[in-house]
């Protein structure tokens, strides 16, 4: 290389690393400012100019949150409605898709068309009568009532038999012919197979699990079965003015998914990609 | 259909594949399926507070749902503005994810997976919490986007307050939250054009900008038209940022069609009127699922 092209090269580097650095600060900056908000004497971040580090970082936001505002109870119930949401999600979709791959059965390739079809209606069209199912039930106001209509997921279904269509027949009639019936196929070959794609099935049922809001708003009528998002939004009604208080708030409900998808995201990737470059 | 499987001698059974999946059907067909075309019915009746303690009360009353919401202003005033946060969040939404995505695959770029991160992370965030922390941001007086406007010379900003910036400050928001997500699904689209185009483009003396227009473009071309309408299909389905940020104001300015239909249904109790608005959205998302279907060249599924 000339010594003209090496300094072109360099240039270049840094105007990439350049822009790096403000496409990465323009991304981080609200969630920074959120955590370093949230440490900041009452009436603090109404300042200007708006402080960007707090003056002497204080949590007792954190402490009212979780004493005065009760919001354990509210991470509570997320963590109970994401969790069991998670798990038997995870059961449900991860037998129909593999059944949908694997198992032979009359009408099967047909369902499967209906239920993809399935995937172009918007949720919020089954929203009113299934409000009303729901309430028919004696569903309004419970875990059960948020948990129940999303644990069924089209989507869910799709990923799964994506991933199973490549389990070699030979290995689950080798077991078949070894005497093992269907449902034992199913947990000691196909479960321990498909395991990488139930970790991402399981963490992306998690997440908009715990990040849903429409739904559980409209469920939950009484303040004690709120999840965090709709405590939150409640909140923000009543304490708008207190920015730092409602800061904490935010960091309580984003931290667990920011943690975990931390510790996982590769996980998170291999669902963005198998779920949609086919 | 016998399966296989099945020990001989036994009379024929349901197929196991039905077994294996008729939780999962069950539970679509009552809590999905159903309701979809219970809602159907539901627009054609006046199902409201009464009905709702006593069902008997709604009656059937054919289209005047319909009538009276298209003769209603602020369902147009709704659908203007799930239409603008649609058709232009939705490109802006894809041409940051481009930009992200070609920026993390650059060659010569460092710290790649360390980007991806920083790039995904406002994706996986909770909405409801960071649309809350993007109302203080926008802060007239103490947010942190005025203040740094400020240092370019640009006057204070009302942006949640002012009719004419509320949706533009929403599809600001609503860009940094997700393009994330698409700048992985650009990546591997960059991923897989073959490497040779660009070397044949360069031995032909392209410059980067050229070979970006000539090759990167074209090949990404599908993708990007896929995700592009996607995306618009999800930002039709607006709901949680107005909800949160401005309440469906400063004049009605960013209430979208959901919103609409929130309130309807759930805080007036409209059902039925609620439920025409409801069907009214799916009738645009099928549209624009129609498009998808039909320019695509390469057909999904």
């Amino acid at each position: 290389m000339t010594p003209s092209h090496a300094r072109r090269a360099r240039l270049a580097s840094v105007a990439l690393h350049a822009t790096l650095l403000v496409f990465g600060a323009l991304s981080l900056i609200p969630l920074l400012w959120m955590a370093s908000a949230s440490f900041m004497a009452t009436g603090e971040a109404s300042s200007f100019p708006p402080p960007l580090i707090p003056r002497a970082p204080t949590l007792e936001h954190y402490r009212d949150l979780f004493g005065r505002l009760a919001l354990g109870r509210y991470a509570l119930n997320s963590a109970i409605i994401a969790a069991t949401t998670t798990i038997l999600a995870l059961a449900i979709n991860s037998a129909a898709g593999y059944a949908f791959a694997k198992l032979r059965f009359r009408g099967r390739d047909r369902t499967f068309r209906i239920l993809t079809a399935g995937l172009a209606i918007p949720v919020q069209v089954a929203m009113l009568p299934l409000f009303l199912l729901v309430k028919s039930l004696g569903l309004v106001n419970t875990y059960g009532g948020v948990i129940v209509p999303g644990l069924a997921s089209i989507f869910g279904i799709f990923l799964v038999r994506q991933y199973a269509l490549a389990i070699p027949d030979d290995l689950l009639d080798a077991a078949r012919i070894d005497g093992a019936g269907e449902l034992r196929v199913f947990r000691s070959i196909v479960l321990p197979t498909i395991r990488p794609i139930l970790a991402t099935l399981a963490l992306w049922t998690f997440l908009a699990t715990w990040n849903d809001f429409m739904w559980p708003l409209i469920v939950l009528s009484d303040d004690r079965k709120y999840t965090l998002p709709v405590a939150l939004a409640g909140l923000v009604g009543e304490h708008a003015q207190d920015v730092e208080l409602m800061m904490a708030g935010a960091v309580i409900t984003v931290l667990p998914v920011l943690v975990l998808f931390l510790l996982l995201q590769r996980y998170f990737v291999e669902g963005v990609t198998e779920g949609s470059v086919k | 259909m016998i399966d296989a499987g099945a020990p001989a001698g036994r009379a024929p059974r349901i197929a196991p594949g039905w077994w294996f999946v008729a939780p999962a059907l069950l539970l679509i067909i009552v809590f999905f399926l159903a309701p979809v075309i219970a809602a159907i019915g539901l627009s054609f009746t006046d199902f409201d507070l009464y009905a709702l303690a006593d069902p008997r009360a709604a009656r059937w009353i054919g289209l005047r749902n319909y009538a009276r919401v298209l003769h209603e202003p602020v369902f147009w005033q709704a659908l203007r503005n799930t239409l603008y946060f649609a058709l232009v969040g939705g490109p802006l939404t894809v041409a940051a994810s481009l930009g992200a995505a070609l920026l993390v695959n650059a060659r010569a770029l460092r710290w790649k997976s360390a980007a991806r991160t920083v790039f995904f992370a406002p994706f996986v965030t909770t909405l409801v919490a960071v649309a809350i922390v993007w109302r203080y941001l926008y802060h007239p007086r103490y947010g942190l986007l005025n203040w740094m406007l400020g240092h370019v010379g640009v006057p204070p900003i009302d942006w949640l307050g002012n009719p004419h910036w509320a949706m533009p400050a929403i599809i600001v928001m609503a860009t940094w939250k997700n393009f994330g997500y698409n700048m992985l699904i650009c990546i591997a689209g960059l991923q897989s054009i073959p490497r040779d185009l660009y070397e044949a483009a360069a031995l032909d003396g392209a410059t980067p900008l050229q070979r970006f227009r000539h090759v990167t473009i074209p090949m990404l071309a599908p993708t990007l038209f896929f995700v592009v309408i996607v995306t618009m299909i999800g930002y039709l389905q607006l709901f949680t940022e107005p909800y949160v940020m401005t309440q469906g104001g400063p004049l009605r300015a960013t209430t979208s069609l959901v919103l609409y239909m929130y309130e309807e249904g759930f805080r007036w109790w409209r059902l039925g009127v609620a439920a025409a608005i409801a069907f009214l959205l799916f009738v645009l998302i099928v549209a624009f699922t129609m498009i998808q279907r039909r320019l695509s060249p390469r057909s999904a599924t």
